[in-house]
Parts: structure tokens; sequence; C-alpha cells
């Protein structure tokens, strides 16, 4: 390991892998993965369900397969990538310390940088929930690695609070190795998770959906004996009477996930309190010069496809700045407007080339609807839509033209 | 008859629309392309499936495996009984068959590298 290298990236998920591949294939060599675990991969070594590469490679994969394929091509080139390293501090500097039992404590410079750390999921905690602390109580995703990973059925009466795309999945998986999924309790009153997800992971299973229901008390003291769960009304508040009883021996939690930024926010990067990732721009450059981020570390996606896609744009940026240094910028912001409830990339850079897609999520569920983008009264891009909600991500294309004759900041808003 | 579906062949979700006479499909609406019109008129028929699953290795490790082409939906649980008593030895590659037309034609075979 030498003490710096043009590319650092953090994190060796597809995301990693995808920007190490595409920084490559832009001219920088010297790139760097560092990853946690004992293999590259990240979360789709334990997503061994189908559907993924749809969109990208016209055929679906499982999440292994998927790496494979871009640990193939990172092979390919001769990427070098660290095991089982954390990354411990990052600084503006683009000095990055980690800790590996081969390496122990160490510091490598890095001409840019990377974020690709992913996502962790929302926990029993932030939901305050009575009851006691017993056993049986997991987050969907721990309970995937027990079952996909270790070999380990981790309960028998299964609730699942959250229809995530995780929580769905998981019924599907335990009922097929044999527990019982009572119910899929949801608090809003539509899913969040893929309509694919609802038919071939619960309806295929005669596992009940309970949309506008929430688990209010969990029972047992050393092992989770049931739960009560009860009816909400349009302000999320349990209805009293509704209350229904589930004998069960485990609960799984479905219910969000959150970018993992403690490495961004250590390095005084600034974060949207919308996608609770970093502040890009077009190239999914941060606010601090040569440090990128993408993936689900910058916004939570949907389908790793667009992961990937992201994180070339990452990669290709990150090449950019290594090899031409920094250009001056022209900014302006992408504001929310009614029912968006976030764009990315927050700001556009007027002297950056190429189009632009803008990703972005509406707040609520929306038929018969047009996507606006406007700076003041000019409208920049309008696209009609029949159906949209916030599980499922959506796209405009900005060409480089539109974006060099924006004369201030843009909106993008729904209009009905 | 008419049946109301939501296809699962990619995250679009579309609502697709199938008239069936005598248990046949005669007409499609809503697909958003032929993968869609494929999968409702066999959903009207025939429900099918991709199994994917996990084996346990002689050493112990997990092995993600799955069918190469979808299996009855009707049939998923049996299959899982004879899935569940594999024991495959590494190396595994993905792509190896671990068991040959193990229903209707389809294979399962390993979907990750073990080395």
């Amino acid at each position: 390991m030498k003490a710096g290298y043009d590319i650092v990236i953090i994190g060796g998920g597809p995301a990693g892998l995808a920007a190490a591949v595409a920084a490559y294939d832009s001219g920088v060599k010297d790139v760097l993965i560092l990853e946690r675990e004992a293999r590259t991969g990240g979360i789709l070594n334990q997503c061994i369900h189908n559907g993924f590469g749809l969109t990208r490679f016209k055929e679906s994969m499982t999440g292994p397969e998927y790496a494979a394929r871009f640990e193939r091509e990172v092979k390919a080139r001769g990427i070098e990538v660290l095991l089982e390293t954390t990354v411990l501090s990052l600084n503006q500097q683009r000095e990055v310390t980690a800790v590996s039992p081969e390496h122990g404590v160490f510091t490598v410079r890095a001409g840019a940088v990377i974020l690709a750390m992913g996502c962790r999921e929302r926990s029993r905690g932030a939901l305050n929930i009575a009851g006691s602390r017993p056993a049986g109580i997991y987050s969907a995703g721990t309970a995937q690695k027990y079952v996909n990973i270790k070999g380990y059925l981790p309960g028998k009466e299964v609730v699942i609070l959250g229809s995530g795309d995780i929580g769905l999945i998981m019924a599907r998986r335990m009922t097929l190795e044999g527990a019982k999924v009572h119910a899929v309790c949801e608090l809003m009153p539509y899913s969040g998770g893929l309509k694919r997800n609802i038919v071939q992971c619960l309806n295929d299973f005669n596992i009940p959906l309970y949309l506008s229901h929430t688990i209010t008390k969990i029972e047992g003291k050393e092992r989770v004996t049931g739960v009560v769960v009860s009816q909400v009304d349009e302000n999320k508040q349990p209805i009293k009477g509704t209350e229904k009883h589930f004998n069960c021996d485990t609960v799984l939690f479905s219910v969000g996930l959150i970018p993992e930024n403690e490495l961004t926010k250590s390095a005084n990067i600034p974060l949207s309190p919308r996608t609770r990732g970093a502040v890009v721009y077009q190239n999914r450059e941060t606010e601090a010069q040569g440090i990128f981020a993408c993936g689900n570390v910058l916004q939570v996606h949907d389908l790793v496809d667009f992961v990937s896609e992201e994180a070339e744009i990452a990669g290709r940026g990150a090449a950019q700045f290594v090899l031409k240094g920094a250009h001056p910028r022209e900014s302006v912001s992408v504001e929310n407007g009614r029912d968006i409830s976030y764009v990315l990339p927050q700001k556009l850079d007027k002297n950056a080339s190429g189009d632009t897609k803008l990703y972005f999520r509406v707040a609520r569920p929306l038929k018969e609807i047009k996507f606006v983008l406007r700076c003041g009264e000019h409208v920049v891009l309008e696209r009609k839509k029949r159906v949209a909600v916030p599980g499922e991500m959506e796209t405009l294309l900005l060409k480089e033209s539109q974006i060099k004759e924006l004369s201030g900041n843009v909106t993008l808003e729904v209009v009905e | 008859m008419k049946h109301t579906l939501t296809c699962v062949e990619c995250p679009m979700g579309c609502e697709i629309e199938v008239v069936t006479e005598n248990g046949a499909a005669v007409s499609v609406t809503g697909n958003s392309c032929p993968r869609g019109k494929a999968y409702a008129e066999n959903e009207v028929v025939c429900p099918k499936r991709v199994l994917t699953t996990t084996v346990r290795m002689t050493d112990g490790r997990m092995l993600p495996v799955k069918t190469n082409l979808p299996v009855k939906k009707a049939e998923l649980l049996a299959l899982m009984q004879t899935v569940n008593g594999l024991h495959p030895t590494a190396p595994v590659h993905i792509g190896d068959v671990l068991v040959k037309n193990i229903s209707d034609g389809a294979d399962l075979v390993a979907a990750d590298n073990m080395e």
C-alpha cells in the first residue's frame, strides 16, 4: 500500500465498485477501494432474491450475481482493494485514516475521494414503541443476514412493522424457510415498497398487509410473546378500540433507511436535511472540493441499477477532477416545490458540461399530474405522469443547453 | 372473465387487465412491454415464479441458489424441501447446475461464487 492514491473510494459495495470502474475507464488508473467487510459487494451479498439488473442489463439477477459482474470488472482492471478496512476519519484535505488487521492504523492521501458507504436501517429506538426489551426484535436487514448469510431462522411466528422492500422480501423469505408471517403493518395509508414486491412477497403467500396500522405494544420479557397492533388516524395517532393482538416470537422492523454519513459529518461536508446525504453538484461532487458521493450514502435508492448509474457519474467526476483540476463554478440551487420531497443534485453548475438527470421523489401518492421545473415564471421543463408514489424514484432529463440558460435558482413542483 | 394483475416482471409494476375465455387469455391491456403480456397470459393460467433461496455447503457457508427459469408458484414450498436437503462442496461458481430439471424444465443453479 502506498502513501497516496489518485482516487480513494470509501466502501466496496455496488456504488464503490461501479465508481472505481468508471474512474479507471476515464483515465485514472491509480484507484484504491477501502472495504469494511471481508468481501466486496456490500449489502448485495445478502440480497439473494432476484430482480437486480432489469433496468441496466435487461436481465434479472440475484444480488450476489449483480455484485459479481462489477467485482469481475474491478479485478480485470487490477484495481487495488483493501478488505476488512474501516475508515476512521476523513478531512477536507482528502486525508483518509483507516484501520485493518493487516496494516494497523494508517493514513492515505487522495487526489479525490469518493464516498460510497451506503446506508443503515432505522432502528426500533427511533420509533418509541412501548414494552420491555425482549429477544426476538430485529431490523429486517439483520434478519436477512441471519437467514441468508449465517443460515439461522431468527423466529417462527413473525409480525413485520413497515412495508419497505426489505420487510416485504423478508416476509417471503421467512415464509419459504418455514416461518409463519402473521402480518405486515404499515403506518402510512400506502406501502413504501415496490408494487411487484407486494404481489410476489405478500399476495403470493396470503400474508395480510395492514395499511394505516402500527405496533403499539410489544409483549414479552425474555422473548417476544406477542404484539398489539392498532389502526392510526390521519395524524398517525393510534385509534382507541381498534387494537388487534397477534401471538408471535419475532418482530421485524422495516421502517426506513438512513444514509451512513458519520464520516461526511466529521469532515464538515454540508448535508441535505431532506436526503440526509451530502449536497452535491451534477458530477456528484460535494461542497468539499475533490470529495464526491454516490449510491445510498447520498440518497437511498430503490434499485441498485440506479446506484451503479450514479456511481459512474461520481467516478467520472472524480477522474475529471484528478486529471484537469477544479474549474470555477457558477451555480444555482434546485428547490423542492409543492409535493416534492427532494431533488438531487441540489446544485447545478452552469459551467459543467453534459446533460443531467434530476432524481426526485414525490411527497405523497399522486395521479394524473405534471412535473414542472421552473426558473421564476419561466417553465424550463415539464412532463406528464399518470401515477407517482413516494416509494418510486422519478427522473427528469435536463439538457446542457437548458442548464446554461438558467438565470437563477430553479424549483421542481407537482401540478395537478 | 376479467382479471386485474400487477406485473412483477420489473419495478414499473404495470396494472394489467386480462380477459380470459375458457381459462385462456384472449386480450391483455395495460402492459408496457412484451414481457408484461407474457407474464399476464401465464399468470391467469398457471402462475410461475423464480425460486431464490440458500443451501448450506459442507463447509458450513450458505450458498445462494435459484431456479434458472420460473417454476409453478404452487410448488415453491414443496421445492424448498428438496433444496434444503442439498449440501454442495466448494468450489461452486455462478451458473453451476446443482439439480438438473428440478421442476418444469428449470434447473437449480448456484447464484454466487464460493471458492
